[in-house]
């Protein structure tokens, strides 16, 4: 049915585009993608490679990947006007991973992260207003301003963690109190390929795996560990291969159906008591590692310009929906236009709402606990502390 | 019940006691479960609660720290055992930037409510890499509670306290004091006797000097006091039991009193907790009773030797003790 729908609407589509624009009921609502099969270890089938995505999925993955998208190029230029300080790890290029895997996972699961994390903390339920403030430092922030870039926290979200391989400890910590509670959830926990290589990681494939934790292992393989490339920091760049004894997947991290598959798979794998699983999502970032790289002595800019043009998750996925006659060109022009005013209304929230007051300076320090004095910069300075 | 109970047994008991009391505590580090612990202080809880809630881990400090802070993060209570807190070290990134850290960087949103506890100072022959004093390191941090128990009471009440407490509290035990026998109070009875953490506690009272000091160097101050005592020179001792909120109103109080202060520490002496009362105490209106500087009593400032004569001297002997209180006191 959609199929027929389809081909009759491809051609006439340049005609047909102005008056098909409002009447919905001419797209197509589901279709069929066949997705590139991931590369599998120590398993005797991988996801599905047959995919159906909905007209309407298809619609929130780009309104969510096009937000994550604009959020960051919107940081980029707060950044260079410096009212956004200190760190600031953009996630432009890899929105196909956080918006996979938020596809295939519940709100109830969790999920914990290194420092690229803005993308991360709005698909889990942080609103672009208070990831903003925070990287402005202001007090509607989602950590009242106290976090920043790199400790952004929400429900069943862990952070935003500035520490190269301690995050993965942490998410195994969380899988245990999922298996300890017996409430089904589980964790997913995410790395780079340059944090692939810290010993807490395979200290932690090891209790994962001997105590059989709900945990998804995720390596966003980004091809560079700041300025190192894989190449130079592995001996093995067979990310997914790493966990030795674990279950692994190769997969392709620019086309967000891949990841969701393989993010089901995995979850699957998890719920049914199998223990954890480790997946490498093959992604890219447009940015330097951070905003003080610009990202081109360790790499070409014919490389960022080839990913760009071919793989684009964004674009991927627009092809495939206006191919399919699931969205108009137009539709997506207006989800776009709507992304662009929330993000610019977002930004001048960020950069009008004021700095945390100076009364909160000292507060949470404990949780649950009676006023506690705090020493100043010098010995008059008797500050307060509240939980 | 005996009133009188070591201190590994008050340890024990307290953490069956937390562990009855919620489900959510439970105990993971190297040999705690099995082995009964390194140094039997968990002996009989794997047999009582299981696998679930007893949890043998691999060799991996840095890795099940990490579990442990993580698992509190998601609603559970961990007492996360090192097995000496010079151990502790592989993991110290954990406790910090994961766990001390967290609650204030998520401005209130993310609570770490985790207990690090294992045996920490000297002990007897385990030479430098096994006898170093972390009360200093820890105590640096915001964010982090520190424990140091002296007696039986302190242990069962303090640890209660700690596992209770809804913050990371790096409690810090005492090897040579686990076979200790100490008298327990009837109101220690209670399996709802917490000692609050932050306030020290006056053991002996006193007029000509304030000897400050935690866990095992207390008794050896209150050793001191007694044959002080013989010639006429009547010393307070404080038992800090706190090194992090630091009760230095106590400490105040009683310098104010006896125009003296003396304080008296496992660890070494540079950036130690003696360095700190110094500080706090000439912040603060008892530098102006003070009849003269503070005189700190520490352990030598060396890795800890293995021949027992060098061990020996390497850390305060009741002699110094005695020695530092006469040279304060010009007598």
């Amino acid at each position: 049915q959609g199929f027929f729908f389809s081909s009759v609407f491809e051609s006439c589509a340049g005609a047909a585009v102005v008056m098909s624009a409002r009447t919905y009921a001419n797209f197509t609502n589901e279709a069929t993608f066949e997705i590139k099969k991931s590369d599998i270890f120590k398993l005797d089938e991988g996801p599905a490679t047959q995919v159906v995505m909905t007209r309407d999925e298809g619609l929130q993955y780009y309104r969510t990947m096009q937000t994550m998208r604009r959020m960051e190029l919107k940081a980029d230029q707060l950044y260079k006007q410096k009212i956004i300080r200190g760190f600031c790890h953009l996630y432009d290029g890899q929105e196909a991973c956080a918006v996979g895997i938020e596809a295939s996972i519940n709100l109830s699961d969790h999920l914990i992260t290194a420092y690229r994390a803005h993308g991360y903390t709005y698909t889990r339920g942080g609103t672009v207003k208070e990831i903003m403030a925070e990287l402005t430092g202001r007090r509607s922030g989602i950590a009242k301003g106290k976090g920043g870039s790199m400790h952004m926290y929400c429900k069943n979200f862990y952070g935003g963690n500035g520490i190269v391989g301690a995050q993965v400890p942490l998410g195994a910590g969380v899988a245990l109190a999922c298996k300890y509670q017996g409430n089904n959830e589980l964790c997913v926990c995410l790395y780079g390929d340059g944090a692939a290589n810290q010993g807490q990681i395979f200290e932690t494939y090891n209790m994962a795996a001997l105590w059989k934790l709900p945990l998804i292992f995720i390596c966003e393989n980004n091809r560079y560990g700041m300025g190192t490339s894989v190449e130079r920091a592995a001996a093995s760049t067979d990310y997914f291969k790493r966990g030795e004894f674990i279950p692994g997947l190769r997969v392709d991290g620019m086309d967000v159906l891949c990841v969701r598959e393989a993010t089901k798979f995995a979850a699957d794998h998890c719920r049914s008591g199998k223990g954890p699983i480790l997946m490498e999502l093959q992604t890219y970032r447009y940015h330097g590692h951070s905003m003080s790289d610009p990202g081109v002595s360790y790499r070409t800019r014919e490389e960022i310009q080839e990913v760009r043009s071919k793989s684009d998750p964004i674009s991927l996925l627009k092809d495939r929906m206006l191919s399919n006659n699931m969205a108009s060109v137009e539709e997506l022009k207006e989800i776009d236009v709507e992304v662009r005013k929330e993000i610019e209304d977002a930004s001048q929230f960020a950069t009008t709402d004021p700095e945390p007051p100076l009364e909160e300076l000292c507060n949470h320090i404990f949780h649950n606990n009676p006023p506690l004095e705090v020493r100043g910069t010098n010995p008059w300075s008797k500050l307060k502390s509240v939980s | 019940f005996n009133s009188y109970n070591e201190e590994i047994n008050a340890l024990n008991q307290a953490m069956d006691e937390e562990l009855e009391r919620d489900e959510r505590v439970f105990l993971m580090g190297e040999e705690v479960a099995q082995y009964d612990g390194a140094y039997k202080v968990s002996r009989g809880l794997w047999k009582k609660y299981g696998d679930k809630r007893i949890i043998d881990t691999p060799i991996s400090e840095m890795g099940f720290a990490g579990i442990a802070v993580g698992s509190a993060m998601a609603g559970l209570r961990p007492i996360c055992e090192f097995m000496t807190f010079n151990f502790s070290m592989q993991a110290i990134d954990q406790v910090i930037n994961s766990a001390a850290k967290t609650y204030y960087m998520s401005a209130g949103l993310q609570s770490v409510p985790i207990v690090f506890r294992g045996p920490n100072g000297a002990s007897a022959g385990v030479a430098a890499q096994h006898s170093q004093c972390f009360a200093a390191w820890y105590a640096h941090c915001p964010g982090l509670k520190v424990v140091s128990p002296w007696n039986s009471e302190d242990a069962r009440g303090l640890l209660k306290a700690a596992i209770r407490d809804d913050n990371p509290v790096v409690f810090l035990e005492n090897e040579l004091m686990y076979g200790v026998p100490f008298e327990m109070s009837e109101e220690s009875n209670s399996k709802d006797f917490v000692i609050p953490i932050g306030k020290a506690k006056i053991e002996r009272q006193g007029t000509h000097v304030t000897l400050v000091s935690h866990s095992r160097y207390v008794g050896h101050c209150l050793d001191a006091a007694a044959v002080l005592a013989k010639e006429g020179i009547e010393c307070e001792v404080i038992n800090l039991r706190t090194i992090r909120p630091m009760d230095v109103d106590t400490i105040e109080g009683s310098v104010m009193k006896t125009n003296h202060l003396v304080t008296v520490e496992g660890g070494w002496p540079q950036f130690g907790v003696g360095a700190e009362i110094c500080a706090k105490i000439m912040e603060g209106p008892a530098f102006n009773y003070l009849d003269a500087p503070v005189t700190r009593v520490t352990g030598v400032d060396i890795p800890m030797p293995y021949a027992k004569i060098l061990e020996d001297n390497s850390v305060p002997q009741i002699k110094d003790i005695i020695f530092s209180v006469k040279k304060t006191l010009n007598v």
